[in-house]
């Protein structure tokens, strides 16, 4: 039962989603404050590379090379985000731009591979890698067992990830000041919130993030460094974000949705099923175009839609 | 410190702070290369040799910029407009796609009806892809930067299934070697687009075509009532529209233009340098991506675009020469990415003047306004 085609499918969808989910929640806290950044594939990548760094040249045991991998993973990646957050909050430059440009200076053919090929960290597999936490007995019940039981760590951690932000945007007063500063920072501005240092913590937060998703690929998809590892997932990433409508709780489901698109593929071949695996890695992209579509009536979108002052510069002498 | 807008922009500071933005960028690279232990002068100075300098460095160069000047006007056309088109990299994909479908189909024919057929091929797969982000745009105010980007995944993923996971037209499917490593058919001689020899350095027609599209580009933007009204828009859309100018149709018409120009790059990438649809080759080089980068690097004035196209151009055909043990991965992608940040934040002081209040305290020019006691 516990190799049928559904299930195979959920519980990798599970284990391919929850990088995006990571990186996904970090680009949800850093829109939600007004700062659109799409390097979120350089980040991640960083993240990637540093945090596989730290499991190789780190000699302690597997849970705090582990622990320290994913410290090492944030702070590059919180690295990272912090020049974005410096051109576009401080130095007032395009979004856009420089969001790219980070993907550039980061991503696959940059400052991750730099790292990487610097390092001599090719070739090699994860000295300690995550794995499923639950005892085997667990794992075999039917159905729950592998959807629910064979995961890692830093599966069940995102969820408390999840959660955590959700209450955080929804229920605490910094977090409603973020909302402010998304919406309408002059009108925060006014309130006395402090429009460029929200931006920058979100930013940064946002940053670490995505240097645990990019982590989650070396040391528990692929265990290995390999440049450019990640694949467009900082991508699908951002794309996420739109799907679930700026919503933490949306992205916990469409990052497994999106996961399973991935996943689907692979399990359909093993059942003697061929099916070209660019429609389902398609689907995902398409489903965000639709999403955005149907959201951008002027009523739908002051309740779903994006944050008003997204990828707006904020100046108080210019509103 | 205070940070005012300035009412007025010295003409030099256009000219200078690019210049000085790529020399800090070049500072900040030695300093990751001391870091990591490395020898920056000894690297930059291979870097500028490979690019410009040795035996067929220029032509190699040209190879290389003709796809970015391509990429390049197509995101400044339309972020003049405050268009975000980032859809480059599909569209130009999509312009590679129909541009190989006419030369293939055209085969026989003599060789200026092909090439031509494959420019219009090109141009009309761009902008059939630019269509849906600009309909979208128009008609239901969808945010076109995200629409943009989730397409070029898209149709990087078509590309893929035309080559390795179907039996397409455009796939190669004659011989055993054909079918284990899958490849785009061959063009055929005719579909070979001409190029010139000049001082040593080869100039492909593709080269010659962006430098024209640049010329074309410059006098619709500064020479025609569509071009004031495209720049109007980008500055104001509100006043534009109170103006009575027709909003909806120019962000069709300057998206599909954007499109157009971006499909031209990638039927001159089948043309004249690959002579078949290669999806590895064009997914892997990034064009659309690094074209944006070129666009704001020259504040999206075309002839600016050929300028930075080559230089970054340089840059890249010198990463690939370079490739190899004793020279470090991923290099080029952090002199790219650096020389990008620095010009975004030097555009700070093109438009801001930064003012150090505690010099101005010095100076007692507030006494006199004093009241008299």
């Amino acid at each position: 039962m516990n190799n049928s085609l559904l299930v195979v499918v959920l519980a990798s969808g599970i284990a391919y989603g929850t990088p995006l989910l990571y990186a996904a929640l970090g680009e949800v806290l850093a829109e939600r404050s007004g700062v659109l950044n799409l390097g979120v594939e350089g980040m991640m990548l960083v993240g990637a590379v540093m945090g596989f760094w730290a499991v190789q040249r780190i000699h302690v045991t597997t849970s705090l090379a582990l622990a320290a991998a994913l410290g090492v993973a944030a702070l590059a990646g919180a690295a990272m985000a912090a020049i974005h957050a410096f051109l576009v909050i401080t130095m007032r430059a395009n979004q856009i731009v420089s969001g790219l440009a980070l993907t550039i200076f980061a991503g696959a053919a940059g400052l991750s591979s730099y790292l990487g090929s610097d390092l001599n960290l090719g070739g090699a597999p994860a000295r300690h890698q995550f794995q499923e936490i639950f005892p085997q007995s667990w794992q075999d019940l039917p159905i729950i067992g592998p959807i629910l039981f064979g995961q890692s760590i830093l599966v069940y951690a995102s969820w408390v990830c999840v959660a955590l932000v959700a209450l955080y945007l929804g229920r605490t007063r910094p977090g409603l000041n973020v909302r402010a500063v998304g919406e309408s920072p002059a009108a925060a501005d006014a309130m006395g919130i402090n429009v460029a240092g929200y931006r920058y913590a979100h930013t940064l937060v946002g940053g670490a993030f995505a240097g645990i998703g990019g982590a989650t690929f070396s040391l528990s998809i692929t265990p290995q460094w390999v440049a450019g590892l990640t694949q467009g997932a900082g991508w699908i990433a951002i794309a996420l974000v739109i799907f679930a409508f700026w919503r933490p709780t949306l992205c916990l489901v469409g990052a497994y949705f999106f996961g399973a698109f991935t996943a689907l593929p692979f399990a359909l071949q093993s059942h003697g099923v061929t099916v070209a695996p660019e429609l389902f890695q398609a689907l995902p992209y398409l489903m965000t175009v639709l999403a955005l579509v149907l959201v951008s009536s002027r009523a739908a979108r002051l309740r779903f839609g994006a944050p008003a002052a997204l990828g707006l510069p904020y100046v108080r002498e210019e509103r | 410190m205070r940070i005012e807008r300035r009412l007025r922009q010295p003409w030099w500071l256009v000219v200078v702070v690019p210049v000085v933005s790529i020399a800090v960028a070049f500072v900040l690279a030695a300093i990751i290369f001391l870091a990591t232990g490395h020898p920056p002068l000894h690297h930059f100075r291979r870097l500028f040799d490979a690019a410009f300098l040795a035996n067929g460095a220029l032509s190699d160069t040209v190879v290389s910029a003709t796809p970015l000047i391509f990429t390049g006007l197509a995101a400044a056309v339309a972020f003049r407009m405050n268009l975000f088109n980032i859809g480059g990299e599909g569209q130009l994909y999509f312009g590679a796609i129909m541009g190989a479908v006419a030369g293939l189909g055209l085969a026989g024919a003599p060789s200026p009806v092909v090439i031509a057929g494959m420019m219009v091929g090109g141009m009309v797969g761009g902008m059939a892809l630019a269509a849906i982000p600009a309909v979208l745009r128009a008609f239901f105010s969808t945010n076109e930067i995200i629409t943009t980007l989730m397409l070029n995944y898209v149709a990087a993923l078509v590309l893929d299934y035309l080559i390795f996971d179907s039996h397409s037209y455009l796939r190669d499917t004659t011989g055993f070697e054909a079918q284990v490593f899958p490849q785009g058919k061959t063009l055929s001689d005719e579909a070979t687009w001409s190029s010139w020899t000049s001082h040593g350095v080869a100039l492909p027609l593709g080269f010659l075509v962006a430098i024209g599209v640049a010329v074309l580009v410059w006098g619709l933007y500064n020479r025609t009532r569509f071009g004031f009204e495209v720049q109007v828009i980008g500055d104001s859309a509100r006043a534009g529209r109170y103006a009575g100018m027709r909003t909806r149709r120019k962000i069709l018409a300057v998206m599909l233009l954007s499109g157009a120009i971006a499909g031209l790059g990638g039927a001159s990438q089948d043309g004249d340098f690959r002579h078949q649809l290669d999806p590895q080759g064009l997914r892997g080089a990034n064009y659309g991506y690094t074209g944006i980068v070129v666009a704001a690097l020259a504040r999206y004035n075309p002839f600016a675009v050929v300028l930075i196209a080559f230089l970054l151009g340089g840059l890249q055909n010198a990463g690939f020469a370079l490739q190899g043990a004793d020279f470090p991965n991923g290099l080029v992608g952090v002199l790219q990415g650096l020389i990008l940040f620095c010009a975004l934040g030097g555009e700070l002081f093109v438009r801001y003047r930064v003012r150090f209040d505690w010099l101005s305290r010095k100076t007692p020019a507030s006494t006199a306004l004093e009241p008299a006691p």
